[in-house]
């Protein structure tokens, strides 16, 4: 008698099922794991904690989710060779994940290439869902020019006259700063930019760069940073009194993963948009809290959400189309209504992104940690452009 | 700019030169002794940022600096006497793998004792604040930086002239055969040194923690700068290495104060090609004593006929591949194809030319984006485009070349490694045309190679007959020139080889065939972006090319194979895969300091 049925049917014992729903639906997860570990731990939490709920409640269709996972290398040329591996040889039937713009564009392409939907969990970059769109990618957070867009109007409100801008030299960075300058002209017009530094990400010499804005003289600043440039610029700001009687407006710098590491350093005052996992009291993030703590005895992150927020989308896709097909899924998720712990989403058809929106608030200090204060959703639904120029951007 | 502003820029940039120096001060050193190209000394800086960070909260900041630092010490005098002691008499680049598989695994040690996210240590007690000076605010911890680079300067200075420890050092980093010949115990030199060096490491990664938080990619970013400025400085001068530190500290600083702050991403390797292309010893260094007994020397070029034959037969083996192997498998084959062309490209150039280049991906994403735009901006079909890109990366090398082979060892590699980063920079920031940071998008093949199996055919003929034509090249008069140049120069030119003509040629042939491997991986992949000509696409190469063993012809095939197989396995079976990986490269290196196709000759003289 050949070995392998005998092995299958010891299998099948073993989890409890039988042989028709031992095949679970396969999600290919990839993420630059090793790459920005502070960000994607919590959202590997995040997907892990989802996974577990939708099979603990029978699965989808019958049949269970199951999810590969790789780690991407954080370069598109491995980012392709990982995902060719989770669609030819784990026969994955989603893909998603990815970080990096560049990584997430990567395998959005071959997405588009191989007919497979692709649900980018987290990159950021406008790239993704206008000038280089395409049928099979999905994106859940909101991109840069959303949460940009969610700052100016209370940057416009102080009537500030003299701009200075500090961004990470690279696309985010970038399109963070021209989406800015470009929304904050328009609703305020005769502002000045009167600086603007690029520093290296990763690598800001934060002495000179405050120093540099400091010279300019500036009364409020825009600033893209995140992360250790983000930790840097705080405290030589700190220190060389750079923030009084500035405002400051950050884009994510209220997200746990990048304010946490600022503790009593934690600048008050200053405009960010980012999660205030603490003070969010919905019932469906106090149900998400609850049970993310009660998993991972931790509390969750802005990439805890994210991951989260994503596998259910892709069940609720897998559900609606009762298929495992790719084109069945991708018209699945147009106009689709997904639950997240920031509360229902829809997909929308016309760019692929997700109407997730973040939360709007001011920094402040409590017990020596930083914390979100005076804060308020936006939806991302409200701060898009036109649908036109969406049309035009995407070529269709 | 007012006078204020001025003089606060200047301490600005007397301060980033204050903790450079700490860092390259070791690192200058370390290399003037043992000749290690310690690639793991931006990884000893990180050791000393967690664990001074660690120790903080416990014993205080000012106690937890000279502990991180003695601790740090204490590991690489380890290192030294467990591994690197082990392979001194390898070749001498086989060191450089080894403290390569160092940073992999120390940098997973650091993930797990101390988690991903990233720690800012506390502000130093007594030195928080900030001075007034000039009508601006001058943070009160960054003079202290300003006085203490000078302070270590001096006493390293006091302890290498007026010691008899110190006078040995010097002796080693004269002449260390001369030395050794004269009675100096060099174990316990060499211990002691890398000891020191590890030590001055882990200072500058202590006191740096109240500027910048502990965090797991400062490793490479530290390593570069340090490379760049020992370079610059004169390999094993102190006194360069802090002259270079201020070159760059200021350079920097008022870039970004005069609104370039968008030079910063690649200026210090500006200024170092500058300054290399007038001094090619670097400000204050002076021409290397002559290794006595070149490991490179030793061994003339041998391509036995059962190795030919092996050859032969794994490629007709390849060629069945499709019949036999499944798509992933087809998919992984053609990116061992690739890298194998790319590692014996890079060979090429480190083999029979005994130049090592450290900037090699610069003609790998030449290629690459010279195919890409062929394809998106001109609308060649892509098949055109391969044949055309590595005529572009060939162009690419043979300017820089010109100023590469005008240098000699470790400066022309660090003068090619200015080069890719100058590439790169311009890749990145250059949107209009190279699509800045994400890179060009939709780059696939059309219907023969659109399948997996007809790229790969394509793939497989292309580098099967580019790396045929290599190896073949070596025994060519145009190789042997070059083997007879890299032996003996002043012979060469004696018997009127025109050495820099064909060490420059050889840079040509490098970069074309490195330029051929970026588009065939430009078209695998679909995509490229500013990261196939960044730092560690050139790393992998020489890692490659080291694995396989750079005195065999047909070594770096095997060890691109290698590497592309583990780091594809690893990554996808072991969790803490780059310490993995690591530790199997060392236990490589140990087992077999001549390369994995050093296994061949062993197993043969042994008989």
């Amino acid at each position: 008698m050949s070995m392998r049925p005998f092995g299958i049917l010891v299998l099948a014992l073993l989890t409890g099922t039988s042989f028709a729903q031992s095949n679970p639906i396969k999600i290919g997860e990839l993420n630059s794991y090793k790459v920005f570990p502070a960000f994607l731990e919590p959202y590997r939490k995040g997907w892990e904690l989802a996974l577990e709920e939708i099979n603990g409640s029978g699965g989808v269709m019958g049949r269970k989710l199951e999810i590969v996972s790789r780690d991407d290398g954080g370069t598109p040329g491995d980012a392709v060779r990982v995902a060719e591996e989770l669609l030819a040889r784990e026969r994955a039937d989603v893909l998603m994940g990815t970080f990096a713009s560049n990584v997430g564009l990567a395998v959005s392409n071959l997405a588009k290439q191989r007919k497979v939907l692709f649900l980018a969990a987290e990159p950021l970059t406008d790239k993704i869902v206008w000038q280089d769109g395409n049928r099979y990618t999905w994106r859940l957070r909101p991109s840069t020019y959303m949460q940009t867009a969610m700052l100016v109007p209370e940057a416009a409100k102080l009537k500030k006259k003299r701009w200075a801008i500090v961004y990470p030299n690279y696309e985010y960075g970038q399109s963070a700063t021209a989406s800015f300058k470009k929304l904050l002209k328009q609703a305020q017009p005769g502002v000045e930019f009167v600086a603007e530094q690029a520093t290296p990400l990763g690598k800001i010499d934060a002495g000179a760069v405050v120093q540099a804005l400091a010279d300019a003289k500036p009364d409020a600043i825009f600033s893209s940073l995140f992360a250790t440039d983000l930790q840097k610029f705080v405290r030589e700001g700190n220190t060389r009194g750079l923030f009084r009687n500035v405002a400051v407006f950050d884009l994510l710098g209220g997200e746990p993963e990048y304010l946490d590491p600022l503790r009593d350093e934690t600048p008050e005052g200053w405009w960010v948009t980012g999660y205030p996992w603490s003070e969010l009291n919905t019932p469906e993030h106090r149900r998400f809290r609850d049970a993310y703590q009660k998993r991972w005895n931790d509390y969750p992150r802005a990439g805890s959400v994210v991951g989260y927020a994503s596998v259910y989308a892709i069940a609720g896709a897998l559900k609606k189309a009762q298929s495992t097909d790719s084109e069945k899924l991708v018209d699945a998720l147009a106009g689709l209504k997904t639950p997240t712990p920031f509360g229902a989403v829809i997909w929308r058809a016309i760019d692929h992104q997700s109407t997730m929106g973040a939360y709007v608030g001011q920094l402040a200090r409590k017990d020596g940690k930083g914390v979100m204060t005076n804060w308020r959703y936006i939806d991302g639904s409200q701060v898009q452009p036109s649908d036109q120029e969406i049309r035009s951007l995407r070529k269709e | 700019m007012s006078g204020s502003a001025i003089l606060l820029q200047f301490l600005n940039g007397l301060a980033s030169a204050s903790s450079l120096f700490l860092v390259a001060a070791g690192l200058s050193l370390i290399f003037g002794v043992s000749r290690i190209v310690n690639f793991a000394h931006g990884s000893l800086y990180m050791l000393g940022m967690y664990c001074a960070v660690w120790l903080a909260p416990r014993t205080g900041f000012w106690l937890a600096v000279p502990l991180a630092a003695l601790a740090v010490g204490l590991l690489g005098a380890a290192a030294e006497a467990l591994l690197l002691r082990r392979i001194y008499k390898a070749p001498e680049l086989m060191q450089l793998l080894a403290t390569f598989a160092l940073v992999l695994v120390i940098r997973d040690a650091a993930l797990w004792a101390w988690g991903a996210e990233d720690m800012l240590g506390p502000r130093a007690p007594g030195l928080a604040g900030a001075l007034e000076l000039a009508g601006g605010r001058f943070p009160q911890y960054e003079a202290f930086l300003v006085v203490l680079g000078p302070l270590v300067l001096a006493a390293l200075h006091l302890v290498l002239t007026r010691t008899r420890w110190g006078v040995l050092v010097r002796a080693a980093t004269e002449d260390r055969e001369m030395a050794a010949a004269l009675g100096v115990n060099q174990r316990l030199l060499f211990t002691a040194v890398f000891a020191l060096g590890a030590l001055l490491a882990g200072l500058g990664g202590a006191l740096a923690i109240p500027r910048e938080p502990a965090s797991l990619g400062i490793d490479l970013t530290v390593i570069t700068d340090a490379f760049v400025v020992v370079v610059l400085g004169g390999l094993g001068s102190l006194p360069g290495a802090f002259l270079a530190s201020l070159l760059i500290g200021e350079v920097k600083a008022f870039c970004i104060a005069l609104g370039y702050s968008k030079l910063t991403l690649a200026i210090e390797f500006v200024v170092m090609a500058l300054v290399l292309a007038v001094r090619p010893w670097g400000l204050l260094g002076r021409p290397a004593a002559k290794a006595h007994g070149d490991a490179l020397a030793a061994s003339p070029l041998r391509f036995p006929a059962a190795e030919r034959l092996a050859c032969a037969v794994l490629a007709a083996l390849l060629a069945l591949a499709p019949l036999l192997s499944g798509e992933y498998g087809l998919v992984l084959l053609t990116d061992m194809l690739v890298f194998a062309l790319f590692a014996a490209s890079l060979h090429f150039l480190m083999g029979p030319g005994g130049m090592a280049s450290f900037g090699h991906a610069a003609y790998f994403g030449a290629g690459a984006y010279a195919a890409g735009l062929l394809v998106l901006r001109a609308g060649v079909p892509a098949e055109a485009a391969i044949v055309a890109a590595p005529f572009a990366a060939a162009l690419a090398a043979a300017a820089f070349g010109w100023f590469c082979v005008r240098l000699a060892g470790v400066y022309m590699a660090m003068l090619t490694l200015a080069f890719a980063q100058i590439a790169w920079s311009i890749a990145f920031q250059w949107d209009a045309l190279t699509g800045g940071s994400n890179g060009l998008i939709g780059l696939w093949p059309s219907r023969p190679l659109a399948s997996k199996a007809g790229y790969y055919w394509f793939t497989l003929a292309l580098a099967g007959l580019a790396v045929a034509f290599l190896w073949r090249a070596m025994y060519s008069p145009f190789g042997q020139a070059l083997r007879a140049a890299r032996d003996s120069p002043l012979r060469a030119e004696a018997i009127g080889i025109d050495v820099r003509a064909r060490r420059w040629a050889a840079f040509v042939v490098a970069g074309f065939f490195g330029g051929l491997a970026g588009a065939l991986f430009a078209f695998s992949k679909g995509s490229i972006s500013p990261e196939t000509l960044a730092v560690p696409r050139s790393v992998d190469a020489l890692v490659m090319v080291l694995l396989g063993g750079v005195q065999s012809v047909s070594g770096p095939v095997w060890g691109a194979a290698l590497f592309t197989w583990l780091s594809d396995f690893a990554a996808r079976e072991v969790a803490y895969w780059r310490a993995a990986l690591g530790a199997a490269i060392l236990v490589l290196i140990v087992a077999l300091p001549q390369g994995v196709a050093g296994i061949a000759s062993r197993w043969k003289s042994s008989r």
